[in-house]
C-alpha cells in the first residue's frame, strides 16, 4: 500500500460530507434547489423519501461522472450529465414501482423533479468533473443531505403548523383546537416555503457569523 | 486520444445512449410484470374499499374473487357486451372515445346478502387525471362509499381528496334529488352543511384550496354515472 495515500475520512473528506450541511448549504448559502424545497415541503412523508432518493441520485451520478471525466467530450458534457441523472432517476422509478408501490405513488411528481434539481447538475459540473471517485461519492451524499435537512426542517414546520399532523398523524391535542387553535392555510401554500427558509437563513447567519457578506 | 475531436464526441454519443437506452428498456422489461401485478392488485383493493372492504393490497386479490360477483362490459344503450372483459378495460383510453362507442365497465358486488353496484370514475383534477371508484346501493341512489386518486394534485390541497374525511363525507349521500332526477354529487364551497348531516343535499364540503379538484370530482361524478342510466333504468323496469 502506499503510505502517502489519503485516508479515506481525512479532514478533507470528512468536509466533503460535513460542509454542506452548514457552511455550504446547497440551500441557505448556495440557494440552489430553491424550486424542489417549496414544492415537496408541505408534509414530512414526501419530505424524507424525496432526501433518500437524493441522496442515491446524487451519490451515484457523481461516481459515474467522476469514472468518466477523463473520457466526456467537453463539448457535450451537459448532454452527458443530463442523460446518467435522468437514467438513475428512471431506475430509482422503476425499481420503486415494482418493489415499493406505495412509495413511488407518493413520489409520482417528484421523482421527476429530481432530474432538474440544480443541485444535482451543479455539482456535476463543478466537482465530479474534477475530482477523483471517492471524493465525488462524499460530496454527492454530503450536499444530498444538506439539501435534505433544509427539506426537513421545513416540511416539519409547515405540517406542524399547516396540517396538524406530522407524518400524517394528528400531534395537535383536541382541546387546543377547542379554545380556537385553528391549523394555518397558509402554511401550505409555496411562499411559507420561502419565507421559512429565510428565516432559516437568518438564524445561521446569527450563529455562523462567517457567512455574512463584507460590504 | 483526444476528447474533444468530432469523432471521439460521436462515439461516446453513440454508445452512450445505446448502452443507456438497453438499461433501461431490460430494467422495465423484467419489472414490467411486477409493476402490473400491484396495479391490478390496487384497482381490486381500491374496487373493495367503496363496498366498505379494507384490506391490503396483497389480500385483495383473493377477496375480490369472493366479494365481486359480476364484471359487466355495457354499451351506451345498456345492453352487456359479453365479448369485452370488463376489469380490462382501460378507462384512460375509454373516456376519449365517444360516448355511444365506450363501453362503461360495472362491477357488481355481494357483501353480506347486500348488492353494490361499483362504477369506475375517471375525469380532469387541477395538473392531471383524477380518477375513482363509486358504489351504489341496491336502490342505485345512495352512495355506499368512494375511493378517490390522483396523478399529480397538489400535497396538503388537491391531494386531500384521497384522505378518509373527505371520502366518508360522500357516505350515505344520494344522487338524485328529492323528485328521483339524476343530479351527482357537489363538491361544494357554499355548503350551508359543513357536519354534512344532511344527506339528501346532494353536496358535500369543498376542500379550502382545491376548487379546480373539487369541480373536477363533481364533473367525473356526474358525467360517468349518466352513462349508466340506460342500464340502471332498464334493471328497475325489469
Amino acid at each position: 500500500m502506499n503510505k502517502e495515500k489519503e485516508p479515506l475520512f481525512s479532514k478533507k473528506n470528512r468536509a466533503l460530507l460535513t460542509d454542506p450541511l452548514d457552511d455550504d448549504n446547497p440551500i441557505t448559502v448556495q440557494v440552489l434547489g430553491i424550486c424542489s424545497a417549496l414544492a415537496i415541503t408541505v408534509k414530512l412523508e414526501p419530505a424524507v423519501v424525496m432526501t433518500l432518493s437524493v441522496i442515491f441520485v446524487m451519490a451515484s451520478s457523481n461516481v459515474i461522472v467522476s469514472i468518466l471525466r477523463n473520457i466526456i467530450p467537453t463539448r457535450i458534457r451537459i448532454i452527458v450529465q443530463l442523460v446518467v441523472v435522468a437514467s438513475l432517476v428512471a431506475l430509482v422509478d422503476q425499481f420503486l414501482k415494482a418493489y415499493a408501490y406505495d412509495v413511488s405513488k407518493q413520489l409520482a411528481i417528484f421523482i421527476g423533479l429530481i432530474i432538474t434539481n440544480c443541485i444535482v447538475m451543479g455539482r456535476l459540473e463543478a466537482f465530479a468533473l474534477g475530482n477523483g471517485v471517492w471524493k465525488s461519492f462524499l460530496d454527492g451524499v454530503g450536499n444530498a443531505a444538506g439539501y435534505g435537512w433544509i427539506l426537513i426542517i421545513v416540511a416539519f414546520i409547515r405540517e406542524l403548523f399547516g396540517s396538524g399532523e406530522l407524518w400524517g398523524i394528528p400531534v395537535i391535542p383536541q382541546f387546543i383546537y377547542d379554545l380556537g387553535y385553528t391549523d394555518n392555510g397558509l402554511m401550505l401554500l409555496s411562499p411559507m416555503a420561502l419565507i421559512i427558509v429565510g428565516v432559516y437563513i437568518w438564524i445561521q447567519r446569527y450563529y455562523n457569523r462567517k457567512l455574512i457578506e463584507k460590504d | 486520444m483526444n476528447r474533444d475531436s468530432n469523432r471521439h464526441t460521436y462515439i461516446f454519443a453513440a454508445l452512450m445512449v445505446i448502452s443507456v437506452a438497453f438499461v433501461l428498456s431490460f430494467t422495465s422489461e423484467s419489472l414490467k410484470e411486477l409493476q402490473n401485478a400491484n396495479v391490478k392488485k390496487e384497482k381490486m383493493q381500491n374496487i373493495l374499499s367503496t363496498v366498505g372492504i379494507n384490506v391490503s393490497r396483497d389480500e385483495s386479490e383473493s377477496l375480490y374473487k369472493d366479494y365481486i360477483s359480476e364484471e359487466l362490459s355495457l354499451k351506451s344503450d345498456g345492453t352487456i357486451d359479453n365479448v369485452i372483459n370488463a376489469f380490462n378495460i382501460n378507462l384512460a383510453l375509454e373516456v376519449k372515445k365517444d360516448s355511444d362507442i365506450q363501453r362503461y365497465p360495472l362491477y357488481i358486488a355481494n357483501v353480506k346478502n347486500e348488492k353494490f353496484y361499483v362504477i369506475p370514475l375517471r375525469g380532469a383534477g387541477l395538473w392531471a387525471e383524477i380518477w375513482g371508484y363509486i358504489a351504489l346501493r341496491d336502490d342505485i341512489n345512495t352512495i355506499k362509499g368512494v375511493s378517490f386518486d390522483h396523478k399529480s394534485e397538489t400535497a396538503g390541497l388537491g391531494a386531500e381528496i384521497t384522505e378518509d374525511w373527505f371520502i366518508n363525507s360522500f357516505n350515505d349521500e344520494k344522487i338524485k334529488d328529492i323528485q328521483g332526477e339524476f343530479v351527482g354529487i357537489y363538491v361544494s364551497k357554499s355548503n350551508n352543511d359543513p357536519d354534512n348531516n344532511d344527506k339528501m343535499d346532494n353536496e358535500i364540503d369543498a376542500i379550502s384550496g382545491a376548487t379546480i379538484t373539487g369541480d373536477g370530482v363533481s364533473d367525473m361524478i356526474k358525467e360517468r354515472i349518466q352513462n349508466y342510466l340506460p342500464y340502471f333504468n332498464k334493471i328497475s323496469n325489469e
